[in-house]
């Protein structure tokens, strides 16, 4: 068991989420709730990554990252190291690549607030603030909380996207789907098959502690 | 009197046609009445903020809340407004209190509770007050919005079609309760329906609506008086209305007998006890005019008055006949011929003639 593979792979998660949550939230709602010119094109794009094949997204974000790119010299000068094949590079990608896994669930939730109960929110005398956090974000929770769980277990299970743009550096960009696969070329199949098992534990308990909050979501709401 | 007034003016060609102008008094209730798709539930939202037309002039009392021309426009939490929506639109996650705690915020925090308590109790609603609304019926929906929109104490309330998803029973209690809410509430009330019960059972005041432009507008005996709006012929019937006291019920001959300005008529009786106060509709169609009082009919209501204006109908070819009875204005529909052989015109002194069974008694 690859301790350290782990501890990267649980902290890539959770980073993923903690880092595209806020955008989600705002960026969700925004969809949901606004119309604009040139939605369905802004809608498109937020669902490429997840039609692009894992490698080709990885291609275009190495190439972005890069020492020759505006992003990666900023970078560089900035942290005195070069943006890929580093932890910091890895969960960037990772957060671009699980943009959609994000965005739609929380789009639909805040969608599904009926357009009388926000302007009844309005209309108790509540701020756009307290609207959005005593109204609208419990009802869109569900949502949120579907996007949680689906970013954080697509990101366990990333390899395309964290093999081309963080490469399989120990403790640094080998996650734990990554050592699988290293063992895998050693011949290791026991060890591959012991972090295999940890991964499905992972994905089952994260799946089971989501339904079992979303149920009791619902249950408040009837 | 004129401190709490809303008065608003909304125009606007696309997308959704507006042309109205109307002020509404404290203790009034202004019914918007029209058929579905002809801009009422916009008119409400205008008031409350919650849509903006091209041009807007929203103003209650010295407070004003929209002026497109002043570039003036408070949001919807700005203003103290009371909504209750069509479908209620209750927060589904909170209890019937929290619902309405939600509404108290201009209170200190310590308050809230006791007084979300007492707004419950008056729509008699203090037991369910800890359920969801998915735990309660149409009609506690209702009372739970309608709290909630009392929460807020507003400078004025709105009504969106309140009746439209309840049934019979509970839509008769719930305006009962409305209507005695108005005689505490010193507020401007506008009601907005396409329901002409509502109308009869709650308004002061009228505004007919179609296509987003108002037809008439005015105090609702004077408007349902008035010989000359055939689109209300075609809606609900041409019919005048007017206010009424119960002043004796004869039950062995199976009536009541109803004083009003110009005064007294006997109407099928109704279980309504002396004293009460009811709101009267007589149907234009079943008025007969008579140049003199007719000895040996089954009539019980026959009351002489004098003729104040006549409106042909282009399309029609009968005629509306307004007559002066004391200070109430009946209508009567006849036919041109009678109009020539009775020789009626404005002066003209008649009777006018109808079946207690023909007179509708709301109260």
């Amino acid at each position: 068991m690859d301790w350290e593979a782990l501890r990267v792979s649980l902290m890539l998660g959770g980073g993923t989420v903690a880092l595209l949550l806020p955008f989600g939230i705002w960026f969700g709602r925004l969809l949901a709730v606004r119309e604009f010119r040139g939605k369905l094109l802004v809608e498109a794009l937020v669902t490429v990554p997840l039609v692009l094949p894992p490698t080709v997204l990885g291609f275009y974000l190495l190439v972005t990252f890069g020492a020759r790119s505006p992003l990666g010299r900023a970078f560089q000068a900035i942290a005195g190291q070069p943006l890929p094949f580093s932890f910091q590079g890895l969960l960037l990608a990772s957060a671009i690549a699980n943009i959609p896994f994000v965005v739609q669930p929380i789009q639909r939730g805040f969608e599904a607030i009926p357009l009388d109960v926000r302007d009844a929110a309005a209309c108790c005398g509540l701020t756009p603030w307290q609207r959005f956090a005593r109204i609208e974000a419990p009802l869109a929770w569900p949502g949120i909380l579907t996007a949680m769980m689906l970013t954080f277990a697509h990101t366990l299970g990333e390899f395309g996207v964290v093999l081309m743009v963080g490469g399989n550096l120990p403790g640094q960009t080998r996650t734990l789907s990554v050592a699988i696969y290293d063992r895998m070329q050693a011949f290791d199949d026991r060890g591959a098959g012991v972090m295999a098992a940890a991964l499905l534990a992972i994905a089952v308990a994260t799946l089971m502690v989501t339904t079992a909050l979303a149920r009791r979501a619902g249950r408040r709401r009837g | 009197m004129a401190d709490r007034r809303l008065s608003v003016v909304l125009r606007q060609a696309a997308p959704i046609p507006l042309d109205v102008d109307f002020t509404c008094d404290e203790g009034e209730v202004l019914a918007i009445f029209g058929p579905s798709g002809s801009g009422k539930t916009t008119i409400l939202r205008s008031i409350a903020g919650l849509y903006r037309p091209a041009h807007a002039v929203v103003r209650s009392g010295t407070a004003a809340w929209s002026d497109t021309g002043g570039r003036i426009f408070e949001p919807p939490h700005r203003r103290a407004v009371g909504f209750v929506f069509q479908e209620y639109a209750l927060f589904p996650h909170l209890t019937a209190a929290g619902n309405v705690i939600t509404a108290l915020g201009h209170r200190p925090r310590g308050e809230r509770r006791s007084r979300a308590a007492d707004l419950l109790t008056a729509v008699h609603l203090s037991e369910h007050a800890g359920r969801r609304p998915h735990e309660l019926s149409g009609g506690e929906r209702q009372r739970v919005a309608l709290a909630r929109a009392l929460a807020r104490e507003p400078a004025v309330l709105l009504l969106d079609e309140p009746f439209a998803a309840v049934d019979r029973a509970v839509r008769r209690r719930l305006q009962d309760e409305i209507d005695a809410l108005r005689r505490t509430l010193d507020v401007p009330l506008v009601l907005v329906t396409h329901d002409f019960e509502d109308v009869l059972r709650l308004a002061t005041h009228l505004l007919i609506l179609d296509g987003g432009r108002m037809l008439a507008r005015g105090a609702l005996s004077d408007l349902m008086s008035r010989p000359d709006l055939p689109w209300l012929r075609d809606a609900v019937g041409m019919g005048s209305v007017f206010d009424a006291i119960v002043s004796r019920r004869d039950r062995q001959r199976g009536l009541v007998e109803l004083r009003f300005d110009g005064g007294v008529l006997l109407a099928p009786d109704r279980a309504l006890d002396e004293g009460t106060a009811v709101r009267v509709r007589i149907p234009a169609r079943e008025v007969i005019l008579a140049t003199s009082e007719p000895p040996g009919l089954s009539l019980h209501n026959a009351w002489p008055g004098t003729v104040s204006a006549l409106h042909a109908d282009a399309q029609a070819d009968h005629v509306t006949v307004q007559i002066a009875v004391g200070r109430t204005l009946l209508l009567a529909e006849v036919t041109r011929d009678a109009v020539t052989r009775l020789r009626i015109e404005p002066g003209a002194r008649l009777h006018a003639l109808v079946k207690s069974m023909s007179i509708d008694v709301v109260g």
